[in-house]
């Protein structure tokens, strides 16, 4: 998809730092929660005392081979942990141990849908790497705690494939779909446990050489990455239109003021003396160790919506909004399954249960509607024992009581009226009370008919089965 | 040989203050060893890998389970500042 | 029973069997050490729960629970090894204070053998130097003079032992710093496999070359001690899985036809004359005892001492990024922390925290490391290190145990070489080549210089077989009669 930017062509390149939801640290056994006291969640090993040594999280490894393979990548049998060497206070040990030249998983690409568009980003690695602490500054000290110090990170790098800040937000969210598929990460750009780096360059369109490159940080949302990298685009054409040039540095963005600003240049770059850590050996896998991973693969989102499309006959808007997260799409599934109607499960799904669901802000995971109640509900309407409109006020009641459709029917007498003798009885008496139509309908003015049948169904409370009343009332009113 | 500048600049990436009578006296240590390394530079290493770990040991990993040893009391209790049971440092803004 | 003459296994059996209880024998040695700490400055510190600790391994006889082969063996542990509420200091300021909350592996597990530790031992600073005199608790001595160094980097641990104010210690050895300071010290000193002992809580210098070993007065006590720290440490997943077979049982002092390796480049050290003339002498009494020598080349030897320093200077100039004043340990004083800049807070603490040659070290692996010379150097040397095991794989399949002095002399005075480095880094050539190739390598006592110093014996066996040294080793000790003198000061 090609936008026009005054005669530019943005390149961008997208880092995701992917929080894997392991129980420990990737590195030690302490617990990962966020919600622990100072430096509770510490031990001498995140603290980087003398003589402790990392000794690498089995999970962790899973899930990083796990997020592989969603992305297509390549595993490496053989990948090694190096030290990258730096001193800052929430770096505890003084460096970081992190993957470098050989990452455990390269060579991958996803492919997603932007404005109905289908784009292909190539992932150029993603590696495993720690966590660092966390700092907190009051102007006059600052403070660290190392609970967050030793939490498994994925790096997932994508190839400078992306061409428009539309497609670096889509890519975003894209992955961040991935991981909650996976169930390797929770998703959370707000608390961090997912953040991106934007690499941003522009250059004149049909040029090949690229553009000094600008690094967006620490943006937690993809709405702002969009608006963050639009304006970093403007920016740079702004500078060079204007016979500036742009200088490598590392940029925030301030979504209040919706601009972005220098964070630090790169003027003296960093020497960060990479090497591989002496404390932990290549990290090395089987054939059979990736491929008992592959199997425990759920069916990926793009997969799912494909398929939502071919064989339940959704339309391509239905099947992305309901596979946006896997429980959705599972609970979507389920009751299709259970009532054999996708089409009224979709839109149940889609318009009630979502609605009440982003109304009291429950997960679908804690419905207090079930699929298989969701499915009974539907099989009622399509065997005729309660009208569409009745049904809205019996999934009213589901949702408040967590009972089954039928026991809430049952309970409040709301089961449709089938029985014809019982619905002849009700539309004698409304003939009989309304003399003065029946003969407009008999002298040739048949629309009054809609009138009968509003008058009849008020008089059921809204239980007769309309098919039977329309049929009644006509041979009713036509005998005459 | 390592002049006074590139001592300055190593002094720089360890965070080591160093006096200038140390800065001259590392510079000429430095060289010293760094040429009798020099008879190493000459060793033909074409496609050979550098060893880190000499043994054969088998990879090992361990299970996320987690271990509730250490109160963070115990964990702040060397430090030289600390704030409750946060460690203290200079601004870093 | 004469404490000072008695083998771990009569001493742990007459505590058992309740014949003298652990804490009479923890409370001789503790006699020893303050009559004698103040004459060599073998001790760092001295535990204050030595004799609670003994009280406990003897209650837990008096119960009948089960208590391991070292039941009240008094142990003396190398600063390096963080003991659990014992201040650690590995020899610097930058650590003066520090209490660790946790064991080293090897700590916890002499302790679960039944062995009590007394205190923490002098050493050169951070494990780096071979004289003890880079040591910011002061320079420890020589028993058997107390002109000379007991050698470095565990001095103290040699010279604790040597002078009997301990059973048994426990050193790291990184180049040598093992077995130099026990061939100068005149007692056994294992340096094991790379990968044979845990090296979880032992302050790291470089952690592809540090093993921690025993350092004791036999070969048999040796073998006991090695074979209760050694074997696979969940909190190390650089530690073998291998099993550890039951050295001490397996101790056999008959090496009739075994093949033992002359190096042919033994002759690269200078080596001093009496050095010389104890190895020859070492060499007739293994062959009378039935050994066969084969003549053997590692030709890479000639560079193993710039290619350690080399990696271990890189290694350590990350492993000690961690000592910032920020978590524990030293920190520079300032007036007023809230005007410093990171940068200068880190450079002040560190500068005024490390001693001269730990400077010299992080100065040399962070230049090593740095972008424009890794390849020339760190890199450069992992590939000849690499070239250098696979040597000695081939020597060993030509022969059981390489054998070669320790050292090129014996313990020299006190400041006489203090100043040059690089002169001091020679006399690691023999030792250093062992921890490149990730080899078992021990020192036994079989002589004396003129003027009455030690001599050791040097004997490298191949990855994961120690019991062949020790073997050799007990064979050795058998001939060299060197157990009846005692040092000067004992």
């Amino acid at each position: 998809m090609s936008i026009n930017y005054r005669g530019y062509e943005p390149v961008i390149g997208i880092e995701v730092h992917v929080q894997l939801k392991t129980k420990t640290k990737i590195f030690c056994s302490d617990a990962t929660n966020f919600n622990a006291g100072d430096n509770e969640n510490t031990s001498p090993i995140s603290v980087g005392m003398p003589g402790t040594l990392p000794v690498i999280n089995k999970k962790a490894i899973e899930y990083a081979i796990k997020t592989g393979l969603a992305l297509d990548c390549k595993i490496q049998k053989k990948s090694v942990f190096s030290r990258k060497n730096y001193f800052y206070p929430d770096l505890p040990k003084g460096y970081q141990i992190s993957q470098y030249d050989l990452p455990i998983c390269e060579n991958g690409n996803i492919k997603f849908f932007v404005d109905g568009v289908e784009k292909q980003v190539s992932i150029t690695r993603a590696h495993l790497e720690e966590d660092a602490g966390k700092s907190i500054h009051t102007g006059e000290f600052t403070f660290l705690n190392y609970n967050r110090a030793g939490i498994p990170l994925l790096e997932i790098v994508s190839g400078p494939d992306i061409r428009s800040a539309r497609e670096a937000a889509e890519y975003g969210r894209t992955i961040r779909q991935i991981v909650r598929y996976l169930d390797v990460c929770d998703g959370n750009l707000e608390e961090g446990s997912l953040r991106c780096d934007c690499n941003v360059s522009v250059r004149k369109v049909g040029a090949e050489k690229l553009g000094t490159k600008v690094e967006l940080k620490n943006i937690n949302s993809f709405r702002f990455v969009e608006k963050a990298i639009d304006y970093e685009i403007d920016r740079q054409i702004d500078q060079l239109e204007s016979g500036k040039t742009i200088s490598q540095e590392t940029r925030l963005y301030d979504p209040d003021k919706n601009r972005t600003f220098t964070m630090r240049t790169k003027e003296n770059a960093e020497d960060y003396r990479y090497f591989p850590d002496p404390d932990l050996l290549p990290l090395v896998l089987s054939a059979d160790d990736i491929e008992r991973i592959r199997k425990t693969l759920p069916e990926l989102p793009i997969k799912k919506t494909e398929r939502f499309q071919k064989s339940l006959g959704l339309s391509k808007q239905d099947a992305d909004m309901l596979t946006s997260e896997k429980e959705l799409a599972e609970f979507f599934e389920l009751t299709g399954q259970s009532c054999g109607n996708y089409k009224a499960s979709a839109n149940w799904v889609m318009v009630e249960l979502l609605r009440e669901l982003n109304n009291e802000k429950i997960e679908i995971k804690d419905s207090p509607i079930t699929a298989t109640h969701l499915a009974q509900l539907i099989s009622l309407i399509d065997g005729g024992k309660i009208s569409g409109k009745i049904a809205k006020t019996v999934f009213a009641e589901m949702w408040k009581s967590k009972n089954s459709p039928q026991s809430i029917i049952e309970k409040q007498g709301l089961g449709q009226v089938s029985d014809a003798g019982a619905l002849e009885k009700v539309i004698e008496s409304v003939l009989s009370e309304n003399p003065s139509q029946v003969a407009e309908y008999r002298s040739g003015k048949t629309k009054v008919f809609g009138f009968f049948v509003g008058a009849v169904m008020k008089a059921s409370k809204g239980q007769a089965n309309p098919d039977m009343v329309n049929g009644i009332l006509k041979k009713k009113l036509d005998q005459g | 040989m390592i002049d006074q500048k590139t001592i300055e600049h190593i002094a720089k990436l360890a965070k080591l203050k160093i006096n200038p009578s140390e800065t001259e006296e590392y510079g000429r240590q430095l060289s010293k060893v760094l040429n009798h390394f020099e008879q190493i530079a000459k060793i033909d290493t074409t496609g050979i890998e550098p060893l880190v770990t000499p043994t054969d040991i088998d990879f090992f990993a361990r299970e996320d389970l987690v271990a509730n040893d250490y109160t963070a009391e115990q964990m702040v209790s060397n430090a030289p500042e600390k704030a409750g049971q946060l460690f203290k440092v200079p601004p870093v803004v | 029973m004469d404490l000072l003459k008695a083998s771990f296994v009569e001493v742990a059996d007459a505590v058992k069997s309740k014949k003298i209880s652990a804490v009479e024998v923890t409370q001789f040695f503790l006699s020893r050490i303050e009559k004698l700490n103040p004459q060599l400055n073998a001790f760092i510190t001295v535990s204050e729960k030595a004799i609670a600790d003994a009280q406990e391994v003897d209650l837990k006889i008096s119960k009948s629970d089960c208590i391991g082969p070292l039941a009240g063996i008094p142990f003396g542990i190398k600063d390096m090894l963080c003991t659990k509420g014992l201040r650690t200091t590995a020899g610097s300021k930058m650590l003066e204070n520090f209490i660790p909350p946790y064991d080293a592996t090897v700590v916890a597990r002499l302790k679960s053998a039944g062995a009590i530790i007394l205190g923490k031992l002098n050493q050169d600073e951070f494990a780096m130097g071979s004289s003890n005199e880079t040591s910011y608790f002061g320079n420890c001595l020589n028993p058997w003079n107390t002109e000379y160094v007991p050698g470095g980097s565990s001095g103290g641990s040699a010279a604790a032992q040597a002078a009997r104010m301990v059973m048994g210690t426990i050193g790291t050895d990184t180049g040598g710093s093992i077995r130099q300071p026990s061939s100068f010290c005149g007692i056994v000193g294992i340096k094991p496999t790379y990968g044979r002992v845990s090296r979880y809580g032992i302050v790291a210098f470089a952690s592809s070359l540090d093993q921690a070993g025993p350092m004791v007065t036999s070969v048999q006590d040796a073998a006991l001690t090695l074979e209760s720290i050694c074997g696979h440490d969940s909190m190390d997943s650089t530690t073998s899985q291998k099993a550890v077979p039951s050295f001490s049982k397996n101790l056999n002092s008959n090496i009739k036809g075994m093949k033992i390796g002359l190096l042919k480049e033994y002759s690269l050290g200078k080596i001093h004359p009496d050095v010389e003339q104890t190895y020859q002498k070492a060499l007739e009494q293994l062959k009378l005892l039935g050994a066969e020598f084969v003549e053997i080349s590692v030709g890479l030897t000639e560079f193993a001492v710039p290619m350690y320093y080399l990696i271990s200077a890189s290694e350590a100039s990350s492993n000690l990024a961690r000592y910032d004043g920020v978590k524990y340990g030293f920190r520079a004083q300032f007036n007023d922390l809230s005007s410093m800049t990171l940068d200068d807070f880190y450079a002040e603490t560190r500068g005024q925290g490390f001693g001269t040659e730990v400077k010299r070290r992080i100065m040399l692996g962070t230049h090593c490391l740095s972008s424009g010379y890794y390849d020339a150097y760190y890199n450069k040397a992992g590939q000849v290190r690499r070239m250098l095991r696979d040597q000695y794989a081939q020597a060993f399949e030509q022969c059981d145990a390489i054998i070669s002095p320790v050292t090129t002399s014996a313990a020299f005075k006190i400041k006489e070489r203090s100043s040059d480095p690089l002169t001091m880094y020679m006399n690691d050539i023999f030792t250093t080549s062992a921890n490149l190739a990730g080899l078992a390598g021990m020192s036994v006592p079989f002589g004396f210089s003129s003027l009455g110093l030690p001599i050791g014996i040097h004997l490298v066996g191949s990855h994961f077989d120690e019991q062949k040294i020790l073997n050799i080793g007990a064979a050795l000790e058998s001939v060299s009669g060197t157990r009846e003198k005692t040092p000067h000061v004992y």
